[in-house]
């Protein structure tokens, strides 16, 4: 963002209208719209535009952001009813207008387009999304940690597109499974298991596996794909799913078969 | 103590929750378990802006490289103004570090054998850089974030912003903090606290930087009695997008980029930095330090050599020799970037570049383990100045940085905590009265008052003018009158929200308040050096002056609130003051 939009010398075609959701928890029994007109610039983003309200307009709004190159995730809304980092989505895209920004779907809704995650928080860590090993291989006689686990340039492609996941919930804002069941574990979080179970040096594929096939974990999923479609880094959260329910059914065939022992 | 004033007490807490933030967090839960550690931040840790950083991480690994040599660039890199000591720990510590981030899954990318791959980078002698493709701080910050998860001792406070460090006796007790979803203000103590808030690009206006780095852990020592140190180094990077200020990063002229001026010459061979070759060269043209870079193009603009934008002179950067092939598999989201923010492909088109303010080699002066003056405070990462980069940063040693003093910071931290008696009484008055002060001065105020992105707008166009690639002594005098007179406005300031939840008004004139604070420091210390070192570089004084200003600069706060500089000698082990020597 340049210090002041307002006096941008880039190229400048009139104005959009923002219709932003306005929400104070102290004083609004529900949400409502305000509208906002901003210059409508090739170069400005939906961010962009939220900021100049902030900076020139309107003081009082309030939204997450703060890379603006679409890799914290912080700044996903509902734009036109769809799941965006604003700060990707351009201004000249939705021209003429009016573009309708709202939170994003699914969440308790804060304070203006601020939505709180902390579900999401609360079940990333059920998932286990870090290296589990059954060994304690390479590390030296004082427990120094003695060279890199080897892994092939394939081995690295095997989970690579799951883990470019950021984090920034436009999956669970477009799940309608999540949306009607808040028990299920959502796009990101089982994209990330499955990024770990696909890792040469993880052995934890199991651990995930029981967490996942209990309750809501992979079953709630209907096969909509709309978390594959809105991903930004095209991370496949609907192809990790659909992993897990097989592997998740073959699991069941083997203890249909084998008693827990000899598994 | 009262309840509703005191939220929680840590043994440990951890101010800033990225790269350097929770490599401490992690190195306290493995040495020291059965501590009660925590992390507050003012955005969720993966949000942090290490996840932005692009290139990769230096350590020495291939057969061909060595300690000295990594030692020697850095040092060189520094203009002599780095610790040598700190650059020997840094340089030995980093290959180790980067291995445990291997064994925690972070992505390096790698050779077809297995082994970890290494990339050039500007200022090395050898490939040493290890990367994960071209989002490298990314990958680095979700391994050690999604690692933290499983140390069940770690607390988090997420989305709190920190307003002030509780001081008693000359040692920290903990913070007052906001907790900006309920907009309750309340205190936290700890028997130590550890800063990794990060940089401060967006005291500028033009930055790599995110919204969030607005350099508030320099802030909160600088106000608790401890110095800032070389605050007069600010880095620009010699490639950003020229609207949005997104960084290029570094590692496109290590795949083999070129910087052409609007001849389509490659103008670098102009300014001593050696002579162009069809492959990169280590240490010569587009492999050169960062600060050099950037001058080189500030002279390409005198000399009428760069083209136009609608934001001012550009240079190009050629990527279209490098092919499809190797753009999409080691530089993907210089590609993405390119395509999104510019609407340009890089594998057929040149992409328009500047110089952007990208990173401070100044910050909280610490000594080796993180240690401030100040008993009990600790810092790591770009918000510390221990320092190893000195004068000018060499690209890739700061996300190694992280690691490396983030884990020393942490034990020494946890070591500390270990040590140290309870909280004295008064810690609760001074909290009470932060809360009071917050209420009082902020939150109950007429919203008539100062704007805040007014008085931010002038701050940065000032420290443009004032602490840009080259600087005046004039320049930098008037510069700091206009900062006092917007900290003045500062203290007038509205705030027109008046809900609790979600307030980002106040959290903007919070951050602007701390903005203001460092902006001052820095000129400051700009104007106390006469001479030209690394990326400070005076006009009126365009020569390094080994014998007046070898030494670090300490910016104390004075009762009244002014910035007091003293200097401070720097470390030199086995590498005198020389020439800096590129491509030659």
């Amino acid at each position: 963002m340049p210090s002041n939009p307002g006096s941008n010398p880039g190229s400048n075609s009139g104005s959009i209208r923002l219709q932003v959701t306005r929400y104070r928890p102290e004083s609004d029994s529900e949400p409502r719209f305000q509208e906002y007109d901003v210059p409508l610039r090739k170069e400005w983003t939906v961010l962009d535009g939220l900021n100049h309200v902030k900076n020139e307009v309107d003081t009082t709004l309030s939204f997450r952001w703060s890379c603006r190159m679409g890799i914290c995730g912080s700044c996903g809304m509902n734009v036109n009813g769809d799941p965006k980092l604003t700060c990707a989505a351009f201004l000249d895209d939705y021209a003429p207008g009016p573009i309708r920004v709202e939170p994003l779907a699914n969440f308790p809704v804060v304070r203006d387009l601020v939505v709180d995650i902390n579900d999401f928080m609360e079940k990333l860590p059920r998932v286990k999304p870090w290296i589990i090993r059954d060994d304690d291989a390479l590390l030296d006689g004082d427990g120094e940690i003695d060279g890199e686990y080897l892994q092939t340039p394939e081995e690295l492609d095997a989970y690579k597109q799951f883990s470019m996941c950021i984090n920034c919930m436009l999956c669970y804002a477009a799940c309608p499974v999540y949306g009607l069941d808040p028990e299920f574990m959502g796009p990101a979080a089982i994209a990330l298991a499955e990024r770990y179970d696909l890792d040469s040096r993880d052995h934890g594929a199991r651990e995930r596996l029981d967490v996942l096939i209990e309750h809501e974990g992979v079953w709630g999923c209907t096969f909509v794909g709309e978390c594959t479609r809105v991903c930004p880094n095209h991370v496949d959260p609907a192809g990790a799913i659909q992993r897990y329910k097989v592997k998740a059914a073959k699991e069941n065939v083997m203890a249909f078969l084998l008693p827990r022992g000899a598994r | 103590m009262s309840d509703g004033l005191i939220r929680a007490a840590h043994d440990v807490l951890i101010v800033g929750g990225g790269g350097a933030g929770l490599r401490a967090a992690i190195a306290i839960a493995e040495t020291n378990p059965q501590l009660d550690v925590a992390v507050i931040s003012k955005v969720y840790p993966m949000r942090s802006h290490t996840v932005s950083a692009e290139g990769g991480a230096a350590g020495v690994i291939a057969d061909d490289d060595s300690i000295d040599e990594h030692i020697y660039d850095t040092i060189s890199g520094s203009d002599w103004l780095g610790d040598q000591d700190a650059i020997e720990a840094f340089v030995n510590e980093a290959p180790r570090e980067l291995l445990q981030l291997e064994h925690w899954g972070c992505p390096w990318s790698r050779q077809p054998n297995g082994h970890v791959a290494v990339r050039a980078f500007g200022g090395m002698k050898k490939k040493r850089t290890w990367f994960a493709a071209d989002k490298t701080g990314f990958h680095m910050l979700h391994s050690l974030f999604q690692t933290t998860l499983k140390y069940r001792e770690v607390t988090r406070h997420d989305e709190w912003f920190v307003t002030k460090l509780l001081v008693d006796d000359g040692r920290v007790h903990g913070v007052v903090a906001v907790d900006l979803f309920s907009g309750k203000i309340q205190a936290i103590t700890a028997k130590s606290v550890v800063l990794c808030t990060g940089g401060c690009g967006k005291v500028f206006p033009f930055t790599t930087n995110a919204n969030i780095n607005t350099g508030d852990g320099m802030s909160l020592a600088y106000r608790a009695g401890a110095p800032l140190k070389d605050m007069e180094f600010v880095q620009y990077h010699p490639t950003g997008l020229p609207f949005t200020g997104i960084l290029i990063t570094e590692a496109t002229r290590a795949e083999g980029g070129w910087l052409l001026n609007k001849d389509g010459y490659r103008y670098l061979q102009d300014y001593d930095l050696g002579k162009p070759t069809p492959t990169p060269e280590l240490r010569s043209m587009e492999l050169g330090p960062r600060d050099r870079l950037s001058q080189a193009f500030v002279h390409e603009v005198e000399k009428g050599r760069t083209a136009d934008s609608p934001w001012g002179p550009i240079v190009h950067l050629d990527l279209r020799h490098l092919g499809a092939d190797l753009i999409d598999t080691k530089l993907p989201f210089v590609r993405e970037l390119c395509l999104k923010y510019e609407r340009i492909d890089p594998v057929h088109e040149l992409i328009p570049v500047r110089p952007v303010v990208h990173y401070m080699m100044g910050g909280v002066h610490t000594d080796i383990d993180g240690a401030t003056p100040l008993a009990g405070l600790y810092a790591a990462g770009e918000t510390a100045c221990v320092s190893i980069n000195g004068a000018n940063r060499l690209g890739s040693n700061s996300l190694p940085e992280c690691l490396v003093f983030g884990a020393r910071a942490g034990r020494a931290a946890a070591e500390f905590a270990t040590t140290a008696g309870p909280v004295p009484a008064a810690i609760e008055a001074q909290a009470a009265d932060e809360v009071r002060r917050l209420e009082r001065d902020l939150l109950g105020k007429d919203s008539e008052g100062e704007s805040t992105s007014a008085i931010r707008d002038e701050m940065q166009a000032t420290m443009e003018d004032a602490a840009g690639i080259y600087r005046t002594g004039p320049a930098i005098a008037k510069g700091l009158d206009t900062l006092r007179e917007l900290q003045e406005r500062i203290g007038k300031v509205g705030i027109a929200d008046t809900s609790r939840s979600f307030n980002t008004e106040l959290l903007a004139a919070l951050e602007l308040a701390n903005m203001l604070d460092i902006g001052e420091c820095m000129l400051q210390s700009a104007l106390q050096r006469e001479e030209s070192r690394g990326a400070h570089q005076r006009t009126d004084f365009p020569d390094r002056d080994d014998q007046r200003f070898l030494t670090h600069q300490l910016v104390h706060r004075n009762d009244d609130g002014t910035p007091r500089v003293e200097s401070l000698p720097v470390t030199i082990t086995r590498w005198p003051p020389g020439e800096r020597v590129y491509g030659r």
